[in-house]
């Protein structure tokens, strides 16, 4: 299914406008469910503040596997915030994608690359950051040739391909997955028979792509705060 | 200065895009801590150490309710002990009463008796003196009627006979 993207210019840089509406959206919904979530805190929990309790310590046991908590904690909200992000932006292709004009408006935002690229070029700088200021420039800049100096090439190379699976990884899965369910609903179920025939595929196709969702979301997370750990860890 | 993109193609890096997204990122990363995860981390940690102190209390209730059982035990023990000695001591006093009560009504059925005995005796003496003193009178009696009648043997015999059954009689 190939659909245009409606861009727009504005000083200077080139905005896609299905990009902005879905960040947006994926922005606004997190912050909805995590704010009706913890409005009412109390000392026992209950009902939703129990979902984000658990999702807290998902992200800490995550963060725990990695690196001690001592270091590991600042990450913790970088780490909350990305797999929520990620799940509800995975999630948002799924139902239907909306299509004006040959546009494509609505969709994960996570299956363009821009997008997933961002976050991982972010996540790595970040790493990069906190290796630094953590360590010290020596240490970091050590890491880089142990250990053995002449791995120092493959170590480079190591941070673009580290940078480029994060986010092609993500972009991949939820791009693969919104095509062929676009492929279903668009190509297959055109007449009466080829609409019966789609909803068994299309149906499992979405239950699959849930499943690949939270698991993408899982595995950037988990890849984060594995890159993190490697710079910011002393024994390396 | 909005245009919307006339060429549907991506027409190069959607630059806007990065800095949109990493913004938002951004935003989002701070709104949640401010307004969502922030309190309910603060909640959690409350509730760790709540539950820290609960059981720190609970574990010194735990030692304080053991300490205590072992006093009441060892009060028990004493107070057994001692119930053991009070019963002991009362019975030792009980014998000796027993002993003492039983030796003083012997001694006092001894007097008893000796007393009765003597009684009789002086009983007796006394009787016999009174029987002594009668016979002696009677004899005399005797004697008077003897001589003023001058009785045959026969009669004189049983006049005595007759006296003596009298005394007899009078006794």
């Amino acid at each position: 299914m190939e659909h245009g993207s409606p861009t727009a210019e504005f000083l200077g840089f080139t905005f896609n406008l299905a990009n902005i509406l879905m960040i947006t959206v994926t922005s606004v919904i997190v912050f909805i469910i995590a704010v009706l979530a913890t409005r009412n805190l109390s000392m026992k929990p209950t009902g939703m503040q129990n979902f984000l309790e658990w999702v807290v310590d998902f992200v800490k046991n995550i963060i725990k596997s990695n690196m001690d908590w001592k270091t590991g904690g600042r990450f913790h909200m970088l780490g909350l915030t990305l797999i929520m992000y990620i799940f509800v932006a995975n999630m948002l292709g799924l139902p239907f994608s909306v299509v004006i004009d040959g546009k494509l408006w609505w969709k994960s935002p996570t299956a363009d690359p821009v997008v997933t690229l961002t976050l991982a070029i972010m996540v790595v700088a970040l790493s990069h950051y906190y290796g630094i200021k953590l360590n010290g420039f020596g240490h970091y800049m050590k890491g880089f040739f142990s250990p053995m100096w002449f791995l120092f090439p493959l170590k480079i190379i190591e941070e673009f391909a580290n940078t480029l699976t994060l986010g092609l990884r993500l972009y991949g899965n939820i791009f693969a997955g919104e095509i062929l369910l676009g492929l279903l609903a668009g190509g297959l179920a055109t007449g009466v028979g080829g609409t019966v025939a789609a909803i068994i595929p299309t149906i499992a196709w979405q239950g699959f792509s849930v499943f690949v969702g939270a698991i993408q979301a899982f595995i950037f997370t988990m890849l984060t705060m594995v890159y993190m750990a490697h710079k910011v860890s002393h024994d390396h | 200065m909005f245009v919307l993109g006339a060429v549907a193609e991506h027409s190069g890096l959607n630059s806007g895009d990065i800095i949109f997204q990493l913004l938002m990122f951004l935003i989002l990363l701070a709104l949640l801590r401010k307004y969502a995860f922030g309190p309910l981390m603060g909640i959690m940690k409350q509730r760790e150490e709540h539950i820290a102190n609960e059981i720190e209390q609970a574990e010194k209730h735990h030692q304080e309710a053991k300490k205590l059982a072992e006093e009441q035990r060892a009060l028990m023990k004493q107070s057994r002990q001692e119930a053991q000695a009070l019963i002991e001591n009362a019975r030792k006093l009980g014998e000796e009463q027993k002993e003492q009560i039983i030796a003083a009504a012997r001694a006092e059925a001894e007097r008893l008796k000796e007393t009765a005995k003597k009684e009789i005796e002086r009983e007796k003496e006394q009787a016999v003196a009174a029987l002594r003193e009668q016979v002696a009178s009677l004899s005399v009696l005797i004697a008077s009627k003897v001589i003023e009648k001058e009785l045959t043997e026969q009669d004189q015999a049983k006049l005595i006979q007759e006296y003596i059954h009298e005394v007899g009689e009078g006794r």
